[in-house]
C-alpha cells in the first residue's frame, strides 16, 4: 500500500472538516472505552493478566528463533507448509504462486493486516484473481476502495448511510427500492451477497491474531463467523502473518485471549475463536487440503534486541487508538498507512522508515491514556519519543524548529539569563495586554493564536515576586 | 500551603526549566544538561515541590530514564526523583494534609492533567482539598481524564488537531455549568483558558492551589485583566 503518512497534517484537516466522519468517531470515542472499562471492571485479575501478558510476549521475543523453528516444525508435522517472507514482494509472490497451483479464480478473505500491509488486493487482481473480503467492515471498505482505518473496524469512518449507498452502487442486480435504513437489513445484503462467494473460492485467506508454536496452530478470532467460512470451505487455506503473532502455548494463546476482546470490544470474548491446526485429516468432516502460513518479517525481526522491541509485543486489540484522543480527532486515514493510532505512529516508522513516517510519532501530547490501557503494556509514549530522537539526531526536523530548540535550550542552560529574559518577557508582555488581558495574535505564535487566545503574563515573574516576598520579611 | 503545612520554602535561583521541551523534541543531550542543571539546583532539599505535574512526572518519572545508560548519574537521579512531587499531592500524601479553611463560592469544575493523573496518580488529592473548601460544588466532566490538547509543542505544530481537542474540553467544561475550571497543570490551564476566552465563555480558569490557599483576591483569573 501507498504511504500518505507525510500528509499527516493535509490529512488530518481532511478528516477534521468530514462531518461524517466526525459523527462516526463521536460514536466510537463513547463506545469501545465504555465497554472496555466495564469488562475490565468485571474481571479483577485484568490488572495481574496483563503483566502475565507481557512476559509471555518477552519471552517469546527473547527466544523468537527457537520458537519460530519449533512453529515450522510442528505445522509441517501435521500437514502445512510454512513459506517465510522478508519483504511484501515475497509475500505476494508466494501467495500467487500458491493461488496459481489449485488455478484459483476466486479467493475470500477474512481480516487480514498482513495482506493490507503488502497490498494483496490489488495484486491478486492485476493477476487475474478475484480477492472478495468477507468481514463486512473489510467488505464495506473493498467496495469503496479505501483502506482500512481501524484495526478491528476498518470502515468505522463511516455511518450506515454511506455503507447503504455503497451498496446500492455496487449491488445493482438487486431491486433499486429495497429498504437499506437498517443496520440489519444492511447485514442481510451483505452476507446474502458474500454466501455465493464463500461457496465459490478456490482459496481462502485469513489471518491470525496468535500462532502457537506447541501445536503449530493458527488462531483467528472474529464476531461474523466469516472467517471460519474462509477458512474452512475452500481447497486451500493460506493464513497471512507475520512472526511476532507467535506465543509458544496454547495456555499462552488463552491468557492472552483474555485479555484481546476484553481490551477490543469489551467483549469478554469474541463470537468465535478457531484453532486451525494443518489442513484436513483423513476422518476430518472439513477442511482444506491444504495449509499454508506465509510469515511476514518486512523489518520485524530487525526490531529485536532494539529500542522498539516492546511494539512486537502488540496483539492488535485496538484499545489504543480507541482512547487516543488526537485519533478521535481525526481518524485512522490521517495516519496514511495500513496501522494508525498510537500503535501505528510507532509501528509506521519501523516499517516504511521515519522519513516517510515522520508526523506520526509527532503527532501525540504524550497524553499516555493509550499505554495504561495497553494489554501487553506496551510503553508507546516512550517509543514515539524515541522516533523524535531518530528524527533530531537525524537531522530530519524542519530547520525553524531544530534553530528554536537551540536557542531556547541555550538560554535554559544559562540560569541568570533566562530570568532575566523571563522577567523582561513577562513585563513586557504584561504592559502591552495590560487591557485585554490576553492576546488575539502574537508574532511567532500564530501556532497557538490562530485557534485561541494566549493569556497575558502577569507583568512579573515568579521569582522577582517571591524575592520581593522574601525582602519584605512577609512569609516566616 | 507549604508553610502552613510545616514547611520551610526555598526558590533557587538557579534553576529554569525541567527541560521536557527537548526531551519531548529528541534532543537527548540538552536535556542531560539541562537535567543536571537541576539535581545541581535542587539535591540538597529534603522534598522538591512542582505546581504543575507533567514538570513533576519529568524530573520523577523520565529523569532516571534519561539517565539509564550513564551509571555516574543514575542513581542521583533515581534518588533525586524520588523526592520530587506534585504540589496538591505533597500537601495530601506527605504532608498528611486533609482539609484546607478556605471559602470560594463557586460551582467549579476540575481537569486531570494527563501527566500528573497517569505519571503521578494525582487524583483524589486535589478532591479531598477541594470538597473541604466552604461554598464550592465540583461538578465533574465525564471526560475529566481526557487531554485538552497542549502536549507542549504539540498544539504549535499541530494547531489543527490540538483546537478539536481544546474545543471538545472547552464545551464540556461549559456543559457542566460551571463557572471555574482549576488544574493542577498550568500548560494545560493556559490552554483551556485561552480557548474558553477565543470563544467568550464566561469561565474562569485557575490553577487549583489557588483556591485552596484562598488567594484568588489576590489574582486575577488566567487570562483576564487586572
Amino acid at each position: 500500500m501507498l504511504a500518505t503518512s507525510r500528509t499527516f497534517e493535509a490529512n488530518a484537516r481532511t478528516g477534521l472538516a468530514n462531518p461524517i466522519l466526525q459523527q462516526a468517531l463521536s460514536l466510537m470515542q463513547s463506545g469501545f472505552p465504555q465497554r472496555r472499562r466495564l469488562a475490565v471492571e468485571r474481571l479483577p485479575e485484568f490488572e495481574a493478566l496483563r503483566e502475565i501478558a507481557e512476559s509471555i510476549k518477552d519471552h517469546t521475543l527473547e527466544h523468537l528463533d527457537f520458537y519460530l523453528e519449533l512453529f515450522e516444525e510442528n505445522v509441517i508435522a501435521s500437514g502445512g507448509q510454512v513459506h517465510w517472507a522478508r519483504t511484501p514482494d515475497e509475500t505476494r509472490a508466494v501467495v500467487l504462486q500458491v493461488c496459481r497451483s489449485v488455478g484459483a479464480k476466486i479467493v475470500t478473505k477474512g481480516k487480514s493486516m498482513i495482506a493490507e500491509e503488502v497490498g494483496l488486493n490489488d495484486y491478486l487482481e492485476q493477476n487475474g484473481i478475484t480477492p472478495v473480503e468477507t468481514d463486512l467492515g473489510e467488505y464495506i471498505i473493498q467496495l469503496r476502495h479505501e483502506p482500512p482505518s481501524h484495526l478491528i473496524a476498518p470502515a468505522i469512518h463511516l455511518m450506515k448511510e454511506q455503507v447503504a449507498d455503497t451498496f446500492r452502487a455496487e449491488h445493482r442486480s438487486l431491486d433499486p427500492a429495497r429498504s437499506l435504513a437498517e443496520a440489519r437489513q444492511l447485514c442481510d445484503e451483505a452476507r446474502a451477497v458474500l454466501r455465493p462467494q464463500f461457496l465459490a473460492a478456490d482459496v481462502g485467506i485469513t489471518g491470525a491474531n496468535f500462532l502457537v508454536a506447541e501445536t503449530g496452530s493458527s488462531i483467528i478470532v472474529t464476531n461474523e463467523g466469516n472467517g471460519d467460512l474462509t477458512q474452512t470451505l475452500p481447497r486451500v487455506h493460506i493464513v497471512m502473518t507475520s512472526l511476532e503473532k507467535l506465543v509458544p502455548t496454547l495456555e499462552d494463546a488463552a491468557t492472552l485471549l483474555r485479555l484481546l476482546a476484553r481490551s477490543a470490544t469489551g467483549q469478554e470474548f469474541s463470537a468465535y475463536t478457531t484453532i486451525s491446526t494443518g489442513p484436513r485429516r483423513a476422518g476430518d468432516l472439513d477442511g482444506p487440503e491444504q495449509y499454508h502460513v506465509v510469515l511476514l518479517d518486512n523489518g520485524r525481526s530487525a526490531l529485536l534486541g532494539g529500542e522498539f522491541q516492546d511494539m512486537l509485543r502488540c496483539i492488535r486489540c485496538s484499545a489504543c487508538m480507541n482512547h487516543c484522543p488526537v485519533y478521535a480527532a481525526v481518524g485512522g486515514h490521517a495516519y496514511g498507512w495500513v496501522y494508525s493510532g498510537p500503535m501505528g505512529a510507532v509501528l509506521t516508522p519501523s516499517l516504511i522508515g521515519i522519513s516517510k513516517a515522520g508526523h506520526l510519532p509527532n503527532a501525540s501530547t504524550f497524553c499516555g491514556r493509550c499505554e495504561s490501557v495497553c494489554p501487553v503494556k506496551i510503553p508507546l509514549p516512550k517509543m514515539m519519543r524515541h522516533w523524535r530522537e531518530r528524527e533530531f539526531t537525524e537531522k530530519l526536523n524542519p530547520p525553524v524548529y531544530r534553530a528554536g530548540l537551540f536557542l531556547w535550550a541555550w538560554v535554559a542552560k544559562r540560569p541568570a539569563l533566562y530570568h532575566a529574559l523571563v522577567e523582561l518577557a513577562s513585563r513586557v508582555l504584561g504592559w502591552i495586554g495590560r487591557g485585554r488581558g490576553r492576546f488575539r495574535t502574537l508574532p511567532l505564535a500564530n501556532g497557538w493564536t490562530a485557534v485561541r487566545d494566549m493569556p497575558t503574563p502577569e507583568g512579573r515573574s515568579f521569582h522577582s515576586l517571591w524575592a520581593e516576598r522574601r525582602k519584605d520579611g512577609a512569609g516566616r | 500551603m507549604l508553610e502552613q503545612a510545616g514547611c520551610t520554602v526555598e526558590v533557587p535561583r538557579t534553576q529554569t526549566c525541567c527541560g521536557q521541551p527537548a526531551y519531548n523534541s529528541g534532543d537527548r543531550a540538552d536535556t542531560k544538561a539541562i537535567a543536571k542543571q537541576v539535581l545541581d539546583a535542587f539535591e540538597g532539599y529534603d522534598h522538591v515541590v512542582v505546581p504543575s505535574g507533567s514538570c513533576a512526572g519529568m524530573i520523577r518519572v523520565h529523569y532516571p530514564e534519561l539517565f539509564a545508560d550513564d551509571p555516574a548519574v543514575l542513581p542521583r537521579a533515581e534518588r533525586f526523583g524520588a523526592r520530587v512531587w506534585e504540589l496538591v499531592s505533597f500537601l495530601v500524601d506527605i504532608c498528611g494534609m486533609h482539609a484546607v479553611t478556605t471559602r470560594w463560592d463557586h460551582r467549579v469544575t476540575y481537569h486531570d492533567a494527563c501527566s500528573g493523573l497517569r505519571e503521578l496518580g494525582v487524583k483524589d488529592q486535589p478532591r479531598l482539598l477541594l470538597a473541604s473548601v466552604g461554598g464550592l460544588t465540583l461538578k465533574e466532566m465525564s471526560g475529566a481524564e481526557i487531554c485538552c490538547g497542549f502536549g507542549g509543542t504539540f498544539c504549535v505544530k499541530y494547531p489543527d488537531i490540538s483546537d478539536k481537542m481544546v474545543s471538545d474540553k472547552a464545551a464540556e467544561i461549559v456543559g457542566t455549568g460551571a463557572e471555574a475550571v482549576l488544574a493542577g497543570d498550568l500548560g494545560c490551564l493556559l490552554n483551556i483558558a485561552g480557548k474558553l476566552q477565543r470563544h467568550g465563555r464566561p469561565v474562569e480558569a485557575r490553577h487549583v492551589a489557588e483556591v485552596l490557599a484562598g488567594t484568588t483576591e489576590d489574582a486575577s483569573p488566567i487570562g483576564v485583566p487586572r
